[in-house]
């Protein structure tokens, strides 16, 4: 605050004096149009070089071999072969992986929000011996880097025989500190005079959380459980570490080993990937601006 | 407001909170403390779970490995590349997004979008891109007269792939914070400054920067902790090895290693306390940088 009032005072003064700095005003609009071409040439620009690693991605898959070596690249295909894709079913099983993906990822979301629901409820509206040291302790681990647990984790998982099995890749998943941390935040903002006047016309806890303020939270628990499938679809060392079964890969370990199967085959490659990507894309166009509220809101915790 | 608990209460909201306790504590508080322990013990046998003793001669070890300072170099350049270029450049394009109104939530879509992809498998396409003879990068490179680059095989150029890579996929990111950042700062501040007659540039270094001192904080500190924890792009860039000649090695990757492929279970859980102490220590000094020079 005072750096602005610092400098602006002696700007004002000058203003005051230079002739030419009242002329840069008034042509205030014009300097507008000018900043926004610029503003928009950049952008797009920026956006299609974003774009091209996708673009290439989908070109690719859709050629044949020789298209996809060819130099120079070509960048639409004679032929569109949609071949491809069915090829990489073939040579590797990811119809197989895409269950194991869509299964993990349901289990884990769909138990991720039941514990997180349950949890934010009790931290944001009943009273209990030590919440608040429960609740510091248990932000302070969202400090240690994941990664720090995974050999203690592959241990217990390993201690309770299950190596190797669906529950391995979900049941370390079906809790997160984050989102309780998101939806505590969300609760909290609902009125206590909701609570009290739910409790006064006989409503238990029970039915309040699920009746009233689970559905006045929609937005918040839609933005967790989006952020929660991205993650878990797109989750890679942890499944690698507990199977070794081709059968249990979910898509993104199965495609890495499918790295090494389709040796140069890039066009396949280009189209496992994009049979790895497109859900999630698919699920971005739709739910936007869940995902985009669930960013921001997380930037909000710091 | 509230009342005090009771034995009652508190016994209703443990029904609440027990299962999300009963995973969190199984997956996520005890592994923090057995990790403490695991990076102690000495002679550990990992298949009749007999711990020899405790000690440091684990982070001795670690210290000694020169494919461990490696990985803590590489992991340091690899943060110290990825976030400040992701900074600049993501705070550029949504200041830029703020000037515009058509197109602006569209731009905004494009520049997410790798946010949401499976990093495994855009690693794979950016491996394509890479491609020493016919990849699209050496292509672009090419019609500017540069020699083709071995970007996944030369160790010289492993690291800058990684860094390219991380930039681009992280930017969208970035740019929603900023946004939300900007948006919380009070329009009269640009109204006042333009009635003083601070240029655009003047306007953005005087009121902007300052302002969004706090946003820049968090994303730089968001920014550094995630990029110290880079793996799953060197394993598929790099076709599940750490680069070239173990150029790329990160310190997650060299957890992964001792533990995965070497079993050497009480080593790389010294390398993780390392890794936490690490991340630690600089989240600390940027939070006392901070302190020192964002003004809110």
């Amino acid at each position: 605050m005072e750096q602005i009032n610092r400098k602006s005072t002696p700007l004002l003064a000058s203003i005051l004096k230079r002739k030419k700095e009242k002329a840069d005003l008034d042509s205030g609009a014009s300097q507008n149009i000018s900043t926004r071409v610029a503003a928009y040439v950049l952008l797009g620009l920026g956006s299609f070089t974003m774009l091209i690693p996708f673009l290439w991605m989908v070109s690719t898959s859709l050629k044949s071999p020789a298209e996809a070596v060819a130099m120079p690249p070509v960048w639409i295909p004679q032929v569109f072969r949609i071949e491809n894709f069915i090829e990489a079913f073939e040579v590797a099983p990811f119809g197989r992986y895409f269950l194991n993906s869509v299964l993990i990822t349901a289990l884990s979301t769909l138990g991720e929000l039941l514990t997180t629901i349950l949890a934010a409820f009790a931290f944001a509206k009943l009273k209990f011996y030590g919440k608040n040291l429960l609740f510091t302790i248990l932000i302070a681990t969202m400090m240690v880097p994941g990664e720090l647990l995974i050999i203690p984790n592959y241990l217990t998982i390993s201690n309770m025989g299950l190596i190797n099995t669906y529950a391995a890749m979900i049941i370390p998943y079906v809790a997160s500190v984050f989102s309780v941390f998101m939806l505590k935040q969300n609760f909290e903002s609902i009125p206590n005079e909701l609570y009290y006047a739910a409790k006064v016309d006989g409503s238990n806890d029970f039915r309040f959380l699920w009746t009233i303020l689970v559905p006045l939270s929609k937005s918040a628990i839609v933005a967790v459980a989006i952020l929660k499938i991205i993650g878990s679809w797109n989750a890679f060392m942890w499944p690698l570490i507990v199977t070794n079964e081709t059968a249990l890969r979910p898509l993104p370990v199965g495609l890495l080993a499918f790295t090494t199967e389709a040796g140069t085959h890039y066009q396949l490659l280009m189209a496992a990937s994009a049979i790895v990507i497109a859900p999630m894309i698919l699920i971005y166009l739709f739910l936007q601006r869940y995902i985009i509220m669930g960013v921001a809101k997380s930037g909000l915790k710091g | 407001m509230m009342e005090k608990p009771t034995l009652k209460s508190s016994l209703k909201s443990l029904f609440y909170i027990a299962p999300m306790l009963l995973i969190v504590g199984t997956f996520n508080l005890y592994p923090i403390v057995q990790s403490f322990l695991m990076s102690l013990y000495q002679d550990y046998n990992i298949f009749t779970g007999e711990v020899g003793g405790y000690g440091f001669s684990n982070f001795v070890e670690i210290l000694q490995d020169p494919k461990f300072i490696l990985a803590i170099r590489n992991t340091f350049i690899f943060v110290l590349g990825v976030v400040p270029i992701s900074i600049v450049i993501s705070l550029t394009i949504a200041v830029l997004l703020t000037k515009i109104e058509a197109l602006s939530s569209f731009f905004r879509s494009i520049y997410f979008l790798p946010f949401v992809t499976s990093t495994v498998a855009i690693s794979i396409v950016w491996s394509w891109i890479y491609h020493s003879r016919f990849g699209l990068l050496n292509y672009g490179l090419g019609l500017l007269g540069v020699a083709p680059i071995e970007f996944l095989e030369d160790p010289d150029y492993a690291m800058l792939a990684l860094v390219i890579m991380a930039v681009w996929k992280g930017l969208g990111f970035n740019i929603i914070l900023f946004l939300v950042g900007l948006n919380n700062i009070d329009a009269n501040y640009y109204s006042a400054a333009k009635i003083d007659g601070a240029k655009g540039f003047q306007r953005f270094t005087n009121i902007t920067v300052p302002l969004l001192g706090p946003t820049i904080f968090l994303v730089s500190v968001m920014g550094v902790i995630n990029s110290f924890k880079v793996f799953d792009e060197v394993f598929a860039l790099f076709q599940s090895r750490p680069g070239p000649a173990g150029s790329a090695m990160t310190v997650v990757y060299y957890i992964f290693q001792k533990f995965y492929q070497e079993n050497q279970y009480a080593v790389a859980a010294a390398a993780g306390i390392v890794l936490f102490l690490i991340i630690l220590v600089v989240t600390l000094i940027q939070m006392g940088f901070n302190k020192k020079f964002v003004h809110y």
